[in-house]
């Protein structure tokens, strides 16, 4: 028994390296977090750590939970993994610690990029970047002799030969489901028209114009070419419109087409196929429709300091370039020190040499993003038409942002 | 009962309504009168990955005192109850004045959240609760003439869907209907069109919706009225078979009268839940098609930036509604009750 229990403890060192022997903790740790493998990955490597309790809670539905995990003295949680859309929901509320005297005691591995500065104080540390680009089967483009398109009017084009060559009824796949995908469609396509969302320095809106019109009728052509159902469809049901050789041309995060055909069952055309090149461009103003994302960790500001050195150190550990391997490095575009892009990575780097913006951080921009989730489905159903849709995007922005003080 | 027994007798309940029921109604109608501090915004430097960029935030430092002074919030009174995600009063006065007709009118509250969201919880819960109530009825009829051996399967099958939790009894049913799917599928053979998708179509998307709800809620009526016509007396079925009634009859004037304090029973749960609805709107990804008010304090809740104020004020809406559905039947039994008395 006690030989078995000392294989048992060896083994286990042996599998968690050198992290095991330097990564000690004195205090509480609490993660919550989205749930996807790059996040699964970090807080693995966190609760290698060993010497405090370390717990977490990585869900789809984090955002819900987080503010008010993170209001409370102390903090239920201690660490929020968010991305630079949702770190404004905590940024609002105050409930963030700057971090510049743990990055300059015990953030030696960190590169400057990684430093998240808003107001210059370190409020979060970003680990891997994402972007949504163009993904595709270059068998079927190949096959009709279709160059790849660079531009949504060029998938437009290629849509139209796919469906009249008979390949394919609905060759292009978008999430577009109603709600926070739509309106992440929206937002995409009305940046590449160069549109801006708010009258500089104020919170008021100004969709409603040449470019939203213009961003919206592109939408409502390309879902001629999509499942009937695409207001129901999120990332998910796209990916498996792909996976099922349905789709040939669709616009998908980063995160998520790295390992987009690596389940089983998928029909060997499709593995081989499998393409992905940067983000496509709309209308003639060359911007990429698509943004730029990050995703990183924050750590509460009510909690001790010694239960934010222990979360602060575990997560050092969890993404330790040490930790980059065969395994993590094809989960996501890491921003940590010594990761060199995978082939599966080119589509977030095509993004990011395309000078896509980044997902705005106003305060207000999460109220547009949901006015947009909620008011765009009638102009894709042909209930309404674009300028009317953006009417009502901007009379229940301008209700919210009220409700919230951000507009008087 | 002496007065003092019935105090001791009662004090629980009243105590556990009081921490539960009433407190949580007084905060949200407290909720809803107050909104967020009016937000002190600053341009700053912000860097990341990507460069550096001017970025709005709010003045933390200057929002704090606000927050300080009056930590309720702002007192707005009745403004998030009128605004436009709400009663939209403006914006329904706007269209009154502009609209040419009724139907022109109605089109332009359809497009009100609010409204919407109305039209559809009404006619949810005035479809689902008769056709629950018949359905229920029928099945209880029914297994009740089986013999004693073949009961008890039956009735646990028949109570499946009430035991199925709603989202993955709703989840099944939207893979079912998917245009790829095995009833999608057999609808377009049925239509004669392959291109029939019931998630793309707004009053197809209805009706399913509503045929889940009764699916989803027939048992409930069922097993209510199945219990209901256990306390049928037998000699009163047999004096009307001796007088010449057929089964029709016998089940007309004797059983229906019989059970007809249950509907009143099932239909005031059905009204109060079937205004609530909401599991089914999230399973069936109908939120393009089909809101409800329950619904919408998901969504205030569930975005990146939560709407605390607007989500109270739906949920005492939503109070209200419940109060007029439920009116008549309370009228009714506060009657009833008087009489007797």
């Amino acid at each position: 028994m006690q030989f078995k229990l000392a294989a048992l403890a060896l083994s286990a060192s042996l599998m968690s390296g050198t992290a095991y022997a330097s990564c000690q903790i004195d205090g509480r740790v609490s993660i919550v977090g989205n749930e996807f493998p790059a996040i699964h990955a970090v807080v693995e490597g966190a609760k290698e750590c060993k010497g405090g309790e370390i717990t977490s809670n990585l869900t789809a539905d984090h955002q819900k939970i987080n503010v008010a995990g993170m209001t409370g003295n102390p903090a239920e949680y201690t660490s929020a993994i968010i991305a630079n859309s949702s770190i404004v929901a905590l940024m609002n509320d105050d409930l963030l610690r700057p971090l510049d005297d743990l990055v300059a005691k015990f953030g030696q591995q960190l590169k400057p990029n990684q430093l998240i500065k808003i107001d210059g104080k370190v409020m979060a540390i970003a680990f891997m970047a994402n972007a949504q680009h163009f993904v595709y089967r270059s068998d079927i483009l190949a096959k009709h002799g279709i160059e790849t398109p660079k531009s949504y009017e060029e998938v437009l084009a290629a849509a139209k030969i796919i469906r009249e060559k008979g390949e394919l009824e609905f060759p292009v796949g978008g999430a577009y489901k109603a709600g926070w995908n739509l309106a992440q469609e929206f937002v995409n396509m009305y940046y590449g028209m160069d549109g801006k969302f708010f009258e500089p320095g104020s919170a008021k809106v100004s969709i409603n114009n040449g470019k939203g019109i213009a961003a919206l009728e592109m939408m409502k052509s390309l879902s001629g070419y999509m499942n009937p159902d695409f207001l129901t469809h999120d990332s998910n049901a796209t990916n498996a419109e792909y996976r099922a050789g349905n789709v040939a041309m669709m616009n998908m995060w980063g995160s998520r087409a790295a390992t987009l055909t690596e389940i089983e069952g998928i029909p060997q055309e499709v593995k081989d196929g499998f393409a992905i090149s940067g983000p496509l461009t709309v209308g003639e103003s060359g911007k990429s429709a698509s943004t730029l994302w990050w995703d990183g960790f924050t750590i509460a500001k009510n909690i001790s300091d010694k239960d934010a050195e222990a979360t602060f150190k575990a997560f050092m550990n969890g993404i330790a370039p040490s930790r980059l391997n065969e395994e993590t490095k094809p989960l996501a575009v890491w921003l940590i020190d010594g990761y060199e892009p995978t082939e599966k990575a080119k589509g977030v780097f095509n993004a990011a040499n395309m000078q896509t913006k980044p997902y705005p951080m106003q305060p207000f921009m999460g109220l547009l993003h949901s006015a947009l989730g909620g008011e765009l489905s009638d102009f894709m159903q042909g209930k309404e038409d674009a300028a009317s849709a953006l009417a009502d995007v901007e009379a229940a922005y301008t209700a919210a942002a009220r409700e919230k003080g951000f507009l008087q | 009962m002496k007065h003092r027994t019935f105090f001791w007798f009662i004090l629980p309940t009243a105590l556990s309504m009081l921490v539960f029921i009433a407190m949580p109604i007084v905060s949200v109608v407290t909720q809803s009168v107050y909104t967020p501090h009016e937000a002190v915004l600053v341009e700053t430097e912000s860097c990341g990955p990507f460069g550096c960029s001017k970025e709005t935030v709010i003045d933390q430092a200057a929002t704090k005192s606000l927050r300080e002074a009056e930590p309720l919030g702002r007192f707005v009174g009745l403004e998030i109850y009128l605004d436009r995600g709400h009663l939209a009063v403006d914006e329904v006065a706007q269209a009154w004045r502009d609209s040419e007709g009724i139907s022109e009118f109605i089109s332009e509250l359809n497009n009100l959240p609010f409204y919407r969201a109305m039209g559809f919880t009404l006619t949810y819960t005035f479809t689902v609760a008769p056709l629950m109530l018949l359905l229920g009825f029928l099945i209880a009829v029914s297994v009740n003439r089986l013999n004693r051996y073949l009961k008890g399967l039956v009735i646990f099958f028949s109570l499946l869907p009430m035991i199925v939790s709603p989202l993955i009894g709703s989840l099944v049913l939207f893979w079912m209907v998917d245009s790829r799917g095995i009833l999608g599928t057999f609808l377009q053979w049925v239509a004669g069109d392959p291109d029939l998708s019931v998630k793309a179509s707004t009053s197809l998307t209805w009706v399913m919706l509503i045929v889940y709800g009764v699916w989803h809620a027939a048992p409930f009526s069922f097993i209510v009225f199945y219990a209901g016509l256990q306390t049928l007396p037998g000699d009163l079925l047999e004096s009307a078979q001796i007088d010449g009634a057929n089964r029709w009859q016998r089940t007309w004037h004797i059983v229906v009268p019989h059970l007809l304090p249950l509907v009143t029973f099932v239909a005031l749960i059905q009204l109060m839940d079937n205004f609530r609805v909401f599991e089914p709107i999230v399973g069936f990804n109908s939120e393009a098609h089909a809101t409800s008010l329950s619904w919408f304090i998901f969504n205030d809740l569930g975005g990146e930036t939560r709407l605390l104020s607007s989500a109270s004020a739906t949920s005492v809406l939503t109070i209200i509604g419940v109060a007029i559905l439920l009116a008549p039947v309370l009228v009714r039994t506060w009657r009833d009750y008087q009489r007797k008395g």
